[in-house]
């Protein structure tokens, strides 16, 4: 009994370890957002709450806390609130298996991939009973959008998935990094380019981020599936969409650009002269390039129209990844294929 | 092996723990005032006109049944993919033939306009 009791702090104690910096990572991303965007319009961005605004995060959640929950008169009030909660839920639980360094992985699971699109596919059912259980047409059809728009853009998600996994044969997150190792030149990006592009604008897709923000977009339908939701109940959703930019952009560095490996390997003296770096920070330094990346899309980039987004998942990118998926297929048996160890 | 899954149960009741707490704190901490304005489903400053669960747009509904058609497809196309060194042109062939099918009511929906958003 006190065995399985320690057994399950030291689970807790793990899983503190990632969630705090993360709960922190996306607080300084919704900050970095408003200053980024805010230097490219040539405006300060927030400047007033702690030095050049660097506490505005926490007035934020302080400001969230004590707003009211609002509980439309029409919505069904358990589902209303179970929304959130069932969108947060995964976009948190699927941080389980990404590996931080060698052996820093808290589940070190052979289906850590099918896990991901898994999780990533459940948090669809929170935003269909959020915008469904909220009895509003606003966020009625936000819900409608986004759902079609995160399915299409999950199946174009999980065709570029098959190319990796072709090249590094295991379901392992763990694995398909070390599948990778050798130098820059051995990273899935270089084989394996048209997916990474697709996988890129997928995720920022699957995010419903701009310029794929049509499910809240606010000249249309005010604020999509989230329209009724105040305090806390909203910043669940806020939460849970930067948690999952933030994973999109780990995964991107996974997946295509050698996850923690240091982008010096193989090199005679600079291997060596930065063997002390902890692989953490490598993967923390390609996501946030690729997190700055989605913070200056919705910065530069006009909103699609609904159809031109369906037009691009559906009648692009699945048969570009279909055709990408066979190339790959006949470069790998017909032996064509330096990268394969 | 099924152990390791473990702290994954964990995590997602932590997660979803996560999601309720937060809505406890927000009822405790926040102001608890509705009013009939104020609770009234959002439109552009009227009263909604009719119930919101009305009829929408069977696309929708045609794009989740597709979407299960391909996930389902992919789900068949990953443990290939994991074994695919060891396989022989057996297992390359049967999986070609089964994308070519696959793709053939891909070109069919394409053509009969299930594709289209005008």
């Amino acid at each position: 009994m006190l065995e399985w009791f320690n057994e399950l702090m030291w689970i807790l104690l793990k899983i503190g370890f990632i969630l705090l910096p993360l709960i922190l990572a996306v607080a300084y991303t919704t900050y970095a957002e408003r200053k980024v965007i805010g230097y490219m319009q040539l405006r300060m961005g927030p400047n007033r709450v702690g030095p050049k605004g660097w506490l505005q995060p926490f007035a934020d959640v302080i400001k969230l806390a004590t707003k009211e929950i609002v509980l439309p008169s029409g919505a069904n009030k358990p589902m209303f609130l179970l929304g959130p909660i069932l969108f947060i839920g995964p976009s948190l639980a699927a941080w389980a298996v990404i590996p931080f360094d060698a052996e820093l992985v808290l589940a070190d699971i052979n289906a850590g991939l099918i896990y991901l699109l898994a999780m990533t596919s459940i948090g669809v059912y929170g935003i269909i009973i959020a915008g469904w259980a909220s009895n509003s047409k606003y966020a009625f059809l936000g819900a409608m959008r986004s759902a079609s728009q995160v399915v299409s853009y999950e199946i174009a998600m999980g065709f570029t998935l098959v190319g990796v996994l072709m090249c590094a044969n295991s379901m392992n997150l763990g694995d398909i990094i070390t599948q990778q190792s050798g130098s820059v030149l051995d990273w899935f990006f270089i084989p394996l380019f048209p997916l990474l592009v697709i996988f890129w604008i997928s995720g920022v897709a699957e995010t419903n981020r701009a310029p794929f923000d049509l499910p809240e977009g606010e000249s249309e339908i005010v604020a999509g599936f989230h329209v009724e939701y105040a305090g806390t109940a909203f910043a669940l959703f806020f939460l849970a969409e930067y948690a999952n930019m933030i994973l999109v952009s780990c995964l991107t560095a996974i997946m295509f650009f050698g996850g923690w490996l240091s982008p010096f390997q193989g090199i005679p003296y600079l291997d060596a002269m930065t063997s002390w770096i902890p692989g953490t920070f490598w993967l923390l330094l390609k996501a946030a390039f690729f997190l700055f990346g989605l913070l200056w899309l919705r910065a530069t980039f006009p909103r699609f129209r609904y159809d031109q987004i369906m037009r691009l998942g559906w009648k692009v990118f699945i048969p570009v990844t279909i055709v990408w998926i066979v190339v790959l297929a006949a470069w790998i048996k017909l032996q064509w294929w330096p990268f394969n160890g | 092996m099924l152990e390791n899954y473990l702290p994954i149960l964990v995590f997602i009741m932590l997660g979803l723990g996560l999601g309720v707490g937060l809505e406890l704190v927000g009822f405790i901490l926040g102001k608890n005032k509705p009013d009939d304005a104020k609770n009234s489903p959002f439109e552009c400053g009227f009263d909604a006109f009719e119930d919101s669960r009305s009829k929408f747009d069977v696309r929708f509904y045609l794009v989740a049944i597709l979407f299960i058609i391909f996930d389902l497809e992919i789900a068949f196309l990953f443990p290939w993919a994991v074994v695919f060194n060891e396989l022989g042109w057996f297992g390359v062939t049967t999986m070609a033939v089964f994308l070519a099918l696959l793709v053939v009511g891909f070109i069919y929906e394409w053509k009969k306009g299930a594709l289209e958003w005008e």
